[in-house]
């Protein structure tokens, strides 16, 4: 599937891509194959409807939250580095990685996994999950016997079990506390990208 | 003997003469009702030539039995067998439980039981050509035409490695030791030579996995396993038919010269490549039909039907494997078939297949119950003993062994709790039997064969049928803590589960890429182009789209009740704040166990393509992904009008439309390159050029729908939501949740060369469309178009 080195060379800034996201050559020219197959014009980026096109995706129930994670506000179309560093979220964590003292966190550390769910409740970014949001998503991911009032007490108890401080949102560290006893690394990890 | 009423035999006569039923003395066969073989044979002797007087009149009632004999006892069988399936499911929770060929085996086992306390002996209609002619074909064309494709070929190796290396194996083992058996003396069975037990060893290791797949999808195993559980049954069939028939082959001979293996050897891979290729090309021939079909779409099953059994056919003719002739012959067609077949003989196909599929196979168990009882069983303790259990240690071996092989190749490897679901969900099933009972007779111990191949079936259906269920849970159970959980855990585990699997189907695929890539490249540029008739390709979504509407409009109109899209996607601001001033509320515990189980019930599992295969014997249903896909394009469209929207309002009123668009509002945008087949396998690309397809009905007739009274209502409410909220318009749009913003998105920077369709002489069903909306290329964007003539427009 082409040649790896003449591949490599033809990504921009690829070293710099590898280091901050930990992939290794193989894995970023599968990507840019990946990338390329996506980008059916050939335009070097991606937009919306190229993601909305793969069908998988739009049967998935938070679909196009997902997509959007790819987008960052303002932005409209993706360039490969931005798909590559989005998608390095996904690699398990390397345990024997050295405890660099100024390096800064990896991309698939266990904090930026979790920041990456928080972010797709957090649709309006504000850094809060508010309770309407939260309903939101669980009407997404619930089937249709569920009624609006058992989504509500769905939600408020969720509310009520992660809400430290009492302001009916939740924030990022109440978040992330809530999900301490959750293997992150396992669940949010794709093994094929490690 | 049979059963039969005697109560007429004093006073009527019979003759036997020929097809004479009616003789000039009236008389006629006494009545004769359950079933089954032998020509009456309770005529009194014609001796008497003076006639009962009471009898010279012509008869006004007769019966005559022998003439529909042989049609009505088959119907008799095969609905007395649909009555078992449909008794099943009157109590649910069995067919949870139980395996549905237990349950076909015990009916069996019970009318075999009520026959041979009458001294009835069961039909003679499992003949061998019977078996492998009539009752084989639906088999495994239901098996073929149900693969999901794009699973079975991105798992090909593994599936083939399973099954083919593991029958194998299996076959082999098991033979060996039995052999090894058999030389000890004190179990008496010397005479069954090598290449018997071979014979016995490859009819028993034919497992059929496929009843525990319903087991696998309550305790999620990995989805891959079931491809290769649903590809290892498949295959298996053709396989252990090939190995039966060539171990039959060489039983017959009297002595095995190395050579002859070596040319067995070679026969089997000739047999199983000759019986694909042959069964592409008649896949190939079918599409090919099926294109000029145009104008007679009553006969359209009928060519499919009859293509695949004349592969079969042709296939048995030439001795290759003509199973794998009718399952590839499947495959192939299906994806260019349905394509072109109208909407209706696609659905009959479907069910037509199905339906065939399992009355043969369910007439196959009931037999299976039936001979158990009624047979003359040759017991040896020894060997069918050691039989069963070789067949299980051969299996869970065989399983190990070749996890171990094949794991570092996969992407994703079995862990001990796929191999043991794997190893002890091998049930046996409906060939064995099959092929057992039809040993030829020259076979010296063909009754232990046969008893053999019936404790084997019955033990594993059975036993383990039964009992998978309560171990796996057990071994799953052990791993997870599910009472210790928060609602939160379950929520945002849920969660993350969706996210990594949508990424992973956003980085698709590494293995074959390629060669599918390729082979795509190569179907789109020629195969199409040839084999199907109206080559206007739509996007997947689009036609999905399309077809789900269709489906739900017709559903709707059945049972007028649960609307999908009626329920609010949207949350507003508005319901927000209405909220918010409630206190905390108390939650009791019974609350908490009860909110558990309604996520653990309701919540969507990943990947609902799993379901279309766990359960063989129903057609696969797309349920939920359905509500995903509705619920995401209402709630789309929605957002179209989303700054006129009111929350609460809008979900009260405004879906009880039908946006069914004529052809040319989705259809007219999307040129060339559609890729993939409303089925569902896919392969997804939209094009979104700018060129302009004049005004084109679809070939597949979408019912346009009349409008419900209610739109004139929303039309109003959204002017005068609009006059009192325009200020407010702004900041409820950035609450309405990630799909406005979305379309905000969208619609700012598509490509604006496209015309503007929708102002085209467009009426004005909605009235407050916001401008911007008429750039709007995407199909999801495109407000529906209405019939020009409506009565209730203005």
């Amino acid at each position: 599937m082409g040649s790896t080195n003449s591949t490599l060379l033809k990504i921009p800034n690829v070293e710099v891509l590898m280091q901050e996201t930990g992939f290794s050559p193989a894995h970023i020219i599968r990507l840019h194959d990946r990338f390329k197959a996506l980008d059916k014009e050939g335009r070097g980026h991606l937009c919306p409807h190229d993601f909305g096109a793969i069908k998988e995706l739009a049967m998935n129930p938070i679909g196009d939250r997902i997509i959007g994670a790819f987008f960052s506000p303002g932005k409209e179309t993706v360039d490969f580095h931005t798909f590559v560093k989005i998608l390095a979220h996904f690699r398990p964590v390397d345990k024997d990685r050295p405890k660099e003292p100024n390096s800064p966190e990896p991309i698939n550390s266990r904090s930026n996994k979790l920041k990456f769910a928080f972010q797709l409740y957090d649709q309006d970014k504000d850094g809060k999950i508010s309770r309407d949001e939260l309903l939101q998503v669980l009407r997404a991911m619930l089937g249709m016997q569920v009624t609006d009032e058992q989504l509500e007490s769905i939600a408020d108890r969720t509310i009520q079990e992660a809400d430290l401080d009492r302001d009916d949102t939740i924030s990022f560290e109440e978040f992330r506390k809530s999900l301490e006893k959750i293997n992150i690394d396992h669940k949010m990890s794709i093994r094929f990208l490690r | 003997g049979y059963l039969h009423f005697t109560k007429k035999k004093k006073k009527t006569f019979l003759r036997t003469r020929g097809s004479e039923t009616i003789s000039k003395a009236g008389t006629d066969q006494s009545g004769v009702a359950l079933v089954i073989n032998r020509p009456p044979s309770n005529h009194t002797p014609d001796t008497d030539p003076d006639p009962d007087p009471g009898e010279t009149t012509q008869a006004v009632f007769t019966l005559n039995y022998p003439r529909i004999q042989i049609p009505f006892e088959i119907t008799l069988w095969v609905l007395l067998a649909s009555f078992a399936k449909i008794g099943f499911h009157v109590y649910h929770k069995i067919t949870v439980w139980v395996p549905e060929s237990c349950l076909l085996i015990s009916i069996g086992l019970i009318v075999g039981g009520i026959m041979h306390s009458l001294h009835e002996k069961p039909p003679a209609v499992l003949t061998s050509n019977a078996f492998f002619l009539y009752m084989l074909p639906p088999i495994v064309l239901d098996s073929g035409y149900f693969m999901p494709t794009r699973p079975f070929f991105e798992n090909f190796g593994t599936v083939l490695w399973f099954a083919v290396v593991g029958t194998l194996w299996n076959s082999i083992g098991i033979g060996i030791s039995l052999f090894a058996i058999c030389q000890i003396e004190v179990f008496g069975v010397q005479d069954i030579t090598l290449q018997e037990n071979f014979l016995f060893a490859s009819i028993i290791s034919a497992v059929e996995p496929v009843a525990v797949l319903t087991v696998f999808e309550d305790i999620s195993v990995h989805e891959q396993l079931y491809i290769v559980v649903f590809g290892e049954c498949l295959f298996n069939d053709a396989v252990t038919v090939v190995l039966y028939n060539l171990f039959n082959h060489v039983a017959a001979l009297e002595v095995v010269e190395a050579g002859d293996v070596f040319l067995d050897i070679g026969r089997f891979f000739v047999v199983g490549l000759g019986g694909t290729i042959f069964g592409a090309l008649f896949g190939f021939v079918t599409a090919f039909t099926t294109r000029f079909t145009g104008k007679v779409r009553e006969i359209e099953p009928l060519i499919i039907f009859l293509y695949s059994y004349l592969a079969y056919l042709i296939a048995e003719l030439f001795a290759i494997s003509s199973i794998m002739a009718i399952v590839i012959c499947a495959l192939t067609m299906k994806y260019y078939v349905e394509e072109n077949v109208s909407q209706r003989s696609c659905t009959t196909i479907r069910h037509v297949i199905k339906m065939v599929g399992s009355v043969s196979e369910t007439l196959i168990f009931f037999f299976l119950g039936v001979v158990t009882i009624t047979t003359e069983h040759e017991w040896n303790w020894g060997y069918i003993l050691f039989a069963l259990l070789f067949a299980l240690l051969w299996r869970g071996l065989g399983i190990l062994v070749l996890t171990q092989i094949i794991n570092p190749f996969r992407t994703i490897p079995f862990n001990f709790k796929d191999q043991f679901g794997l190893a002890y969900g091998g049930l046996r099933g409906a060939v064995s039997f099959a092929l057992a009972f039809t040993l030829p007779d020259n076979i010296g111990r063909k009754d232990l064969f046969i008893t053999g191949t019936i404790v084997v079936i019955i033990f594993t259906v059975f036993i383990q049928g039964i009992t998978i269920r309560p171990l796996l849970k057990l071994m799953n159970v052990r791993k997870t803590n599910r009472n210790q959980e928060t609602i939160n855990d379950e929520i945002h585990k849920r969660l993350m589960e969706h996210t990594v699997a949508g990424i992973e189907d956003l980085c698709g695929q590494w293995s074959h890429y390629y060669w599918k890539d390729k082979f795509m490249k190569f179907n789109n540029r020629i195969l199409r182009k040839i084999l199907i008739r109206d080559n206007h390709p739509e996007s997947s979504i689009v036609a999905l789209y399309k077809k789900l509407e269709l489906q739900n409009a017709m559903e709707v109109l059945d049972q007028m009740s649960g609307d999908i899209s009626a329920a609010p996607s949207l949350i507003s601001l508005h319901e927000e704040r209405k909220n918010a001033s409630k206190s905390r509320k108390k939650f009791l515990s019974s609350d908490v166990t009860n909110m558990h189980e309604l996520l653990s019930k309701n919540m969507y599992k990943i990947r609902h393509r799993t379901v279309s295969y766990t359960n063989k014997h129903t057609l696969p249903d797309d349920i939920t992904a359905r509500e995903i896909l509705m619920r995401r394009h209402t709630s789309l469209r929605r957002s179209l009008r989303a700054g006129s929207f009111h929350g609460t309002n809008a979900a009260k009123m405004s879906q009880k439309y039908f946006s069914l668009p004529m052809g040319r509002s989705l259809n007219s945008r999307f040129p060339p390159r559609r890729l993939v087949h409303a089925d569902g396998d896919i392969e997804s690309e939209i094009n979104y050029s700018s060129i302009r397809h004049p005004q084109r009905v679809s070939s597949k007739a979408v019912m346009p729908l009349r409008p419900l009274n209610t739109l004139k209502e929303v039309a109003s409410s959204v002017n005068t939501v609009d006059g009192q909220n325009e200020e407010q318009r702004g900041c409820r749009r950035s609450h309405l949740g990630s799909n406005v913003s979305r379309s905000g998105h969208l619609t700012s920077h598509l490509p604006h060369g496209s015309s503007r369709n929708c102002s085209d002489g467009d009426h004005d069903a909605w009235v407050e469309e916001p401008q911007n909306n008429s750039d709007v290329q995407h199909p999801l964007m495109r407000r529906p178009h209405w019939l020009p003539q409506k009565p209730h427009d203005k």
